[in-house]
């Protein structure tokens, strides 16, 4: 997302995240950023809602609270160390960044950076994808994580797999960002958020197994009314995802905007009609269901495709997603939410696929840059960026969820999973109907 | 023939209906109830002490001829138990039932269970 200031200048100042002085605020910029920041906040009790529907009525408030609680621990932990390790300086050969002054944001008390945004907004705006990244992982492993495993699990995942992946895309000095003629394109977090999200919720999911009766016993969704009204939060929400990640308010800004629209509504429109032809009837969990892989698969691209190949990728993203989750059935994994099957899946066929779609003053300035710059050079790097993403998300959650598992302990109890982690592990019931009191 | 009417814990409900259909008594209908018995359940809230006075249940029943009974009963005891037996594992009661009779036919008696 910082690709799109002045590329020379990053060159000249790599710690360019915290030179002071300089420049002024722009009262424009800064109040969209403001209202992308807090767009981005509605994404978390967005998608609280979406999976809070989706889990056993017994569930429902265990499954809000994770997202919640990413909110509570990774909120905290950015603010001390996660801006640092994410956007300080290379360190540790370039595997993280790491600056002393970015503790507890103590060196931006009085930056504004060469956007002309405050670099207060900056740091909480990306603060709010480090909160919904682990929140997204939840969905893979719903109905029968314990709450204080899941606290545990995010607050190291979000130092060991987050901010690595995260300094490599978007740091000005991150080996990815600086890969080919103008880094690899990742906008919004295709790869950072979602290709991130999806591998590690689905290798979490494989390590602490299926729910009990998993997949024979019927699961079904408690309130779907919740979920579709989450789901179009997370809609509303994309815009400041996408849109703020321009760190403007111009016509980046209005680009990724439109791209973000069509995108979400061609990924709803092909969910429901795969279901319509194929299932014979369209289902609101569909149609949820497409509008976040359409939003998935948008995320890395919305910087540089135009609304054709918005379309072309929230379409192919959609039959990808649908064919991953059938994919799912058939082997039996418990990737209880589809996280892998919508993150994951639409994460990688957005970032691979956007290389496309790309609009040509794009290439014209990359083929400055290195002369001949094309797809086949770019899809390498994009094709890179994707395999590196997946292998270090997958080892290190893996390392992760081993530790903690032998420590703390990640999986609930046969007696908590059977009564439900409302009642067992918060002592509270989700809906008054089932209790008089 | 019999109406069974179990009171079960809520965690129960899983077990029990799986060992029913082990059993191949597959007609049951569930209820979400709330009442109390002896079993007291504290909860916390925000540092304060409540014990409610309802606690949810789910409420079973089952219409047989008499010759199911016992295996009915026998089954929902068995599995319904936490831990060998605690207070709030519920109870059964069973009555006589003076006729069935299946809507769609308007088969009546014994043989529309």
């Amino acid at each position: 997302m910082l690709r799109l200031l002045p590329l020379l200048f990053l060159a000249a100042m790599p710690a360019m995240a915290h030179d002071s002085a300089t420049h002024v605020n722009d009262s424009g910029a800064t109040a969209w950023m403001l209202t992308s920041t807090t767009l981005v906040l509605l994404m978390v009790p967005g998608l609280a809602m979406f999976y809070g529907g989706l889990v056993r009525t017994k569930n429902v408030l265990g499954t809000m609270m994770h997202s919640f609680a990413a909110l509570a621990v990774v909120g905290v932990i950015w603010a001390i160390v996660g801006y640092a390790l994410c956007f300080g300086p290379n360190t540790l050969g370039g595997l993280v960044g790491w600056s002393k002054g970015l503790v507890w944001l103590d060196s931006i008390d009085h930056t504004i950076m060469s956007s002309n945004v405050p670099e207060y907004v900056y740091a909480m705006f990306q603060g709010k994808f480090a909160i919904i990244t682990p929140a997204v992982i939840a969905g893979a492993v719903a109905e029968r994580i314990t709450f204080k495993g899941w606290m545990a699990f995010i607050a190291v995942w979000i130092i060991v797999v987050y901010a690595p992946i995260c300094h490599w895309m978007w740091a000005s000095d991150g080996y990815f960002f600086n890969m080919g003629a103008r880094g690899v394109i990742d906008f919004a977090g295709g790869t950072v958020v979602e290709i991130c999200s999806g591998v590690s919720g689905l290798t979490l999911a494989l390590y602490i197994g299926a729910r009990h009766g998993y997949p024979k016993a019927v699961m079904s969704p408690n309130n779907l009314v919740m979920s579709l009204t989450g789901a179009g939060l997370l809609w509303v929400g994309w815009f400041g995802f996408n849109a703020g990640s321009s760190i403007a308010s111009n016509l980046d800004t209005a680009r990724a905007l439109c791209v973000t629209q069509v995108a979400a509504a061609a990924g709803a429109l092909t969910w429901v009609l795969i279901e319509s032809v194929r299932d014979e009837r369209p289902t609101s969990l569909g149609m949820s269901s497409g509008i976040l892989a359409g939003l998935v698969a948008i995320t890395p691209a919305a910087g540089v495709v135009q609304v054709k190949g918005a379309i072309c990728l929230g379409v192919l993203a959609t039959f990808a997603c649908y064919a991953m989750i059938q994919v799912k059935n058939k082997l039996g994994y418990d990737d209880s939410l589809d996280v892998f099957g919508v993150h994951g899946t639409a994460g990688i066929i957005g970032t691979i696929g956007l290389v496309f779609f790309i609009r040509q003053t794009w290439w014209a300035e990359a083929g400055q840059k290195i002369a001949g710059w094309g797809i086949a050079q770019q899809l390498k790097v994009q094709i890179a960026a994707v395999g590196a993403t997946i292998a270090f998300s997958a080892i290190v959650t893996l390392l992760v969820a081993i530790i903690i598992e032998k420590t703390i302990g990640l999986r609930v109890s046969d007696t908590v999973e059977k009564t439900g982690l409302d009642h067992d592990i918060h002592g509270e019931r989700g809906y008054g109907l089932a209790n008089l009191n | 023939m019999k109406l069974i009417i179990a009171i079960i814990k809520e965690e129960k409900l899983d077990e029990v209906r799986e060992a029913l259909i082990a059993a191949e008594i597959e007609r049951i209908t569930v209820n979400r109830v709330s009442g109390h018995g002896r079993q007291q359940e504290i909860v916390v809230q925000r540092g304060k002490t409540i014990i409610p006075n309802l606690i949810p249940k789910v409420q079973i029943t089952i219409a047989c001829n008499d010759e199911f009974e016992d295996i009915i009963v026998d089954t929902i005891t068995q599995t319904a138990r936490e831990n060998g037996g605690t207070v709030g594992d519920g109870k059964i009661f069973v009555q006589d039932l003076k006729d069935c009779i299946r809507i769609r036919t308007g088969e009546r008696g014994g043989q529309a269970i």
